[in-house]
């Protein structure tokens, strides 16, 4: 026994900003900000908090499906950082929409959410959930190093949901990690612990671009291939990816060594930028509610981020 | 050997015709991005079966050719 998607939602805080807006801020470009990553614009909260924009989609989703929250058995919520520390974001978003189930987050960076499909199909696999809600929500705006113009130009803000039944659609997944803080770290402000004197770490993302984007352009491409090896298909049988909405450069590559056509991979990295564990769902959202994704087709999500994390699934939507 | 693997990869690369890269061409004039450069490394790393640093210091053609010699 597996799962199957019965609702999407999406939230996006209001403010847009534009390549424009940000060359206003930093020293940079329209024209670099594009022709590195594909990105246009992306949303920034103004003060919209992360449960604001969890819940946001969460009820989405719960409409979308036609599931009250008081029908949830589980809520599972992919973050790297929520408003605290404690309340987890999945608890508070527990009891924003009124669910009485169980609640807890997971941090595997822009792999979140994958993750997160992950953890639920072992719950329908030993019969303990008939629905499942996951919901991604990541606030990149909190934890950039907005003087670093090789970074605060890639992330946006925002939220995804999917609610999950009994069903027989997940023909595979897997989730992969290898430790390493080395090309990608975001470290914390601790107390000030009278104590332990000296420890510095910087609050803000770090992240060696080419680095990065070689494991990125590797992880995509062997995961793909590994989706279609374990779901036991061909590449013509897949009728949408949906990867992890990074950076097109990388998706480009990705597509080529794939064998998987450049058409077929879904892209809204444009309008959004990076959301980490959010950009899949917010992207099976869009896709799902555009029609183009036709109930029977065969779906890959890929991600990759920061762990450094990775993560598969075909599902027969 | 290498030179003309090396530039017919990186003719079809950029859709440019092998005939005007030589060894002088930097990677600048081929508008060769840093991200460009990364994945060229990791193609070279496959054509050739050898391990580069992705943040190899190559600015010419000749230089990727002298760096992959090296490693052969």
């Amino acid at each position: 026994m597996s799962f199957k998607i019965i609702g999407t939602g999406r939230e996006l805080p209001g403010r847009m900003v534009t390549n424009d807006d940000l060359s206003k801020i930093v020293d940079t470009s329209d024209e670099w900000i594009f022709s590195r990553s594909g990105i246009k614009t992306r949303y920034i909260s103004t003060g919209e908090s992360a449960l604001e924009l969890g819940a946001g989609a969460a009820r989405k989703a719960l409409d979308d499906a036609g599931v009250r929250p008081e029908d949830l058995d589980l809520i599972i919520c992919s973050t790297m950082q929520g408003d605290h520390c404690t309340p987890s974001l999945g608890c508070e978003i527990q009891s924003q929409l009124g669910a009485g189930c169980p609640a807890f987050d997971v941090n595997a960076a822009c792999s979140g959410f994958i993750y997160a499909l992950d953890i639920a199909s072992g719950y329908f696999a030993a019969g303990r959930a008939k629905r499942v809600l996951v919901v991604s929500v990541d606030m990149m705006s909190r934890l950039l190093d907005w003087t670093d113009r090789t970074t605060c130009v890639l992330f946006g803000d925002g939220a995804g949901a999917v609610v999950l039944a009994e069903g027989d659609n997940l023909l595979t997944s897997f989730i992969t990690a290898k430790g390493d803080s080395q090309y990608l770290k975001i470290s914390f402000k601790y107390a000030d612990n009278p104590f332990c004197i000296g420890s510095d770490a910087s609050p803000y993302l770090y992240m060696d671009g080419r680095e990065i984007f070689r494991f990125a352009v590797s992880a995509l491409a062997e995961d793909i291939q590994r989706c279609i090896r374990e779901a036991g298909i061909t590449p013509e049988m897949v009728s949408w990816v949906i990867p992890h909405q990074a950076n097109s450069r990388i998706i480009d590559s990705a597509a080529v060594k794939s064998g998987i056509t450049r058409e077929k991979f879904y892209l809204n990295l444009d309008k959004y930028g990076n959301t980490s564990s959010a950009s899949i769902p917010i992207g099976l959202d869009e896709l799902a509610r555009s029609g183009k994704l036709i109930r029977g087709q065969l779906l890959i999500m890929s991600a990759f981020g920061g762990g450094l994390t990775t993560g598969g699934c075909v599902i027969r939507w | 050997m290498v030179f003309e693997k090396v530039r017919d990869m990186l003719a079809e690369y950029k859709s440019v015709d092998a005939s005007t890269i030589k060894p002088e061409t930097t990677l600048e004039e081929l508008k060769l991005d840093s991200l460009d450069t990364v994945q060229i490394v990791m193609d070279l790393e496959a054509e050739f079966n050898i391990t580069l640093e992705t943040d190899a210091q190559i600015k010419t053609v000749g230089e990727i050719v002298a760096l992959i010699e090296s490693k052969l």
